[in-house]
């Protein structure tokens, strides 16, 4: 209890530190969030959710704040960590609603925290507009929930959108039918594993080597040089950060020659590039980004500006088009009634630095990136469900 | 054979995270659950000063190890030193300085997110392949093994050799008897605490050339530390050494012959064989 109690002072202070002295001239409107800070997740949210919690009010200030009904608000932040850790997560949504009387509440990061948090943002009524969950189950949710949105997809569209481009690369004689495939033994990489084993075989793919490694693995070289063994023309691992360093690392020592290397999560991350640099080249990961429209360019200008980090190229745009679409909604509804909020964001088309969106009768976002490739220093989108500026994929030439 | 050396490599990896508990625990007798943050925290300065000012992460460790020590040496002396005072009995102890690591790192993980964030930090070093008996590994993970080699070795000397070596072995058998021959138990423990956390943080640097770390991973470095210096034996750096490179191995040959799945089962298989069989550990001295 007293760890609990410390780690709420311990938020707390960090969020006032954060928030800093707000001005005092206008009313201030406490903007809630909650996400990891610590705990497994805590490197993934550290780069795609909080920088863009900051930048976003950082903007909406920037513009005078947020207009509600003839009033400005200016924006402040309470930000909550929840250890990666779903009960506490839900915890601080009930705090932020009914001690914090926040206001607006962002979503929690992550597939799991999401969904673990979908009833009790249901309970409240708050408009859930996720932007770092990918399920397929849309449908079920949103007729549960009907608050709750999705926008980073689900493991079907990915798979099909990684299969797409192999199938591209086969046949334009790039690469052969062999398949090496990998997975992080967790709820992500199984799912992925299982929607594209049969995905791939349908294809024609031959899958000469497959196998799924713990979370957390200290040494994945076993892994790499049994994929090695089997000779495959593609790589694809359904990975999770740590691990997709690791892999890329074994893959850059072993010399593994493959015409496709594909990693999942953190493949997007600048950090991926920063470590291993020109050797980026030519992988694929899950994810991307326009990265060549103004929209994106722009977006990640004033990122680097006000929070001293690059963002990544996959689900950082989407958290702040995320936020965009609530900004919208509260300001064209014009006042803090959540059900007409909620209503708004059904019922039209956003225009936010990922581009439109739209939700479809299933509260879904139908359209979004589901594979990137590192080409020329830039991670760019190379297949989507239906967003603009995808880029020709390429072989992926010897490691260097 | 690649399969016997790429287990060696990581029983060595494996050796680098648990030596510094080992000489904790076994010597000053401070359960340190906090282990893993000062290793994370090498790892960070390595980081550091090598994205920061291209150093070696290899010559990092002349800084981190002095630094770390120091630091070590102030934790026991403001933290622990009240909880040995006051201790009836090693049972208490053990209690008290699970309780108070335990919050220390909880302490350790707020100040590093303040300090450093949240980011993964990773970078590239040494990630080139050596050639050994025709098979390729990567470069930071052999000069890892070498470090751990060197490491183990030295601490092993000067336990065994040195003066001052011997009265921490000394303190680590019979801390009431050591009294009775004139060694100054206090002062010895806290010379082995600020060892251990010294050795620990080296770890840090040179696991970080090859491992992703962030600020909360610490508690995952801990966890195997508190297995493997529970499979060697409390206080025996041969122990420690051994239960490493078995570990290495076993999970290493699980990885290739069966599935790498099954490399967390095998690992705490052999934990609770070890334990029903010998459960002081392996080089441990039965417990009275």
């Amino acid at each position: 209890m007293k760890r609990r109690t410390f780690t709420r002072l311990a938020a707390l202070a960090l969020a006032a530190g954060v928030a800093g002295a707000p001005a005092m001239a206008q009313e201030v409107l406490k903007v809630g969030a909650v996400a990891p800070k610590t705990g497994p997740l805590a490197g993934g949210a550290a780069v795609s959710y909080w920088p863009n919690v900051k930048l976003w009010i950082n903007d909406v200030n920037g513009r005078g704040g947020l207009r509600v009904g003839g009033k400005t608000y200016k924006l402040e932040a309470i930000e909550y960590d929840d250890q990666t850790n779903p009960g506490e997560t839900i915890k601080a949504v009930q705090r932020l609603v009914d001690q914090d009387k926040a206001k607006i509440v962002l979503p929690p990061y992550s597939t799991g925290l999401n969904l673990a948090a979908a009833p009790i943002y249901a309970r409240y009524g708050l408009p859930m507009i996720t932007s770092t969950a990918t399920t397929d189950k849309a449908d079920a949710l949103s007729a549960q929930f009907p608050n709750v949105f999705i926008t980073l997809g689900g493991a079907k569209p990915v798979v099909q959108g990684v299969v797409d481009t192999m199938v591209k690369l086969r046949d334009r004689g790039d690469i052969g039918k062999k398949l090496a495939m990998v997975n992080v033994a967790d709820a992500f990489g199984i799912e992925l594993m299982n929607e594209a084993k049969p995905a791939f075989k349908k294809a024609g793919f031959e899958l000469v080597y497959e196998t799924s490694y713990p979370l957390g693995t200290q040494d994945l070289s076993p892994v790499m040089k049994a994929a090695k063994a089997a000779a495959p023309d593609a790589f694809i691992a359904w990975s999770y950060p740590p691990d997709t360093f690791a892999l890329t690392e074994q893959a850059i020592v072993e010399d593994l020659k493959v015409g496709a290397f594909f990693t999942a999560v953190a493949t997007a991350f600048p950090a991926y590039a920063g470590r291993f640099r020109t050797a980026v080249d030519g992988v694929l990961g899950i994810g991307g980004v326009n990265a060549d429209g103004e929209a994106f360019k722009a977006y990640a200008k004033r990122h680097e500006e006000v929070t001293g980090a690059k963002p990544d190229y996959w689900a950082s745009a989407m958290v702040y088009s995320s936020f965009q679409v609530l900004e919208k909604s509260i300001e064209a509804v014009g006042s803090f009634d959540n059900a007409a909020i909620i209503k708004h964001i059904k019922a039209n088309s956003f225009d936010t630095v990922i581009g439109p969106i739209k939700f479809d009768g299933h509260n879904n976002n139908p359209s979004f990136w589901t594979v990137g490739q590192w080409q020329g220093g830039v991670f760019k989108g190379v297949a989507s469900t239906g967003r603009d500026g995808a880029v020709d994929v390429k072989k992926k030439a010897a490691w260097k | 054979m690649d399969i016997l050396i790429t287990g060696l490599l990581l029983g060595g990896t494996y050796a680098l995270i648990a030596m510094g508990l080992n000489l904790q625990y076994g010597m000053a007798r401070i359960m340190n659950l906090a282990n893993g943050e000062m290793l994370v925290a090498g790892g960070f300065v390595a980081f550091w000063l090598w994205t920061g000012s291209q150093i070696s992460p290899l010559l990092t460790v002349f800084v981190v190890a002095p630094v770390a020590f120091l630091l070590n040496w102030l934790i026991y002396l403001i933290f622990l030193r009240p909880l040995v005072k006051r201790a009836k009995s090693r049972g208490q102890l053990e209690v008290d300085s699970i309780l108070t690591t335990f919050g220390l790192s909880f302490v350790a993980v707020g100040l590093m997110l303040a300090f450093f964030g949240g980011d993964y930090f990773s970078y590239s070093y040494l990630s080139e392949p050596v050639h050994i008996l025709g098979d390729t590994y990567g470069a930071n993970r052999v000069a890892a093994f070498l470090a751990a080699v060197v490491v183990c070795g030295l601490l092993w000397l000067w336990l065994n050799r040195s003066r001052a070596g011997m009265t921490i072995r000394a303190i680590s058998v019979a801390p009431e008897s050591a009294r009775l021959v004139g060694i100054d138990v206090r002062r010895t423990a806290a010379l082995a605490f600020a060892l251990g956390g010294a050795v620990t943080a080296t770890g840090g640097a040179l696991i970080s050339t090859f491992l992703t770390l962030d600020a909360s991973t610490g508690v995952i470095f801990t966890l195997k530390a508190l297995v493997i210096v529970i499979m060697g034996g409390v206080g025996d750096v041969r122990g420690t050494v051994v239960a490493a490179l078995l570990l290495g191995l076993l999970e290493t040959f699980v990885a290739r012959l069966i599935d790498p799945g099954l490399t967390l089962a095998a690992a705490y298989l052999l934990f609770v064989v070890i334990l029903l069989f010998r459960p002081q550990g392996l080089f441990g001295r039965p417990t009275t």
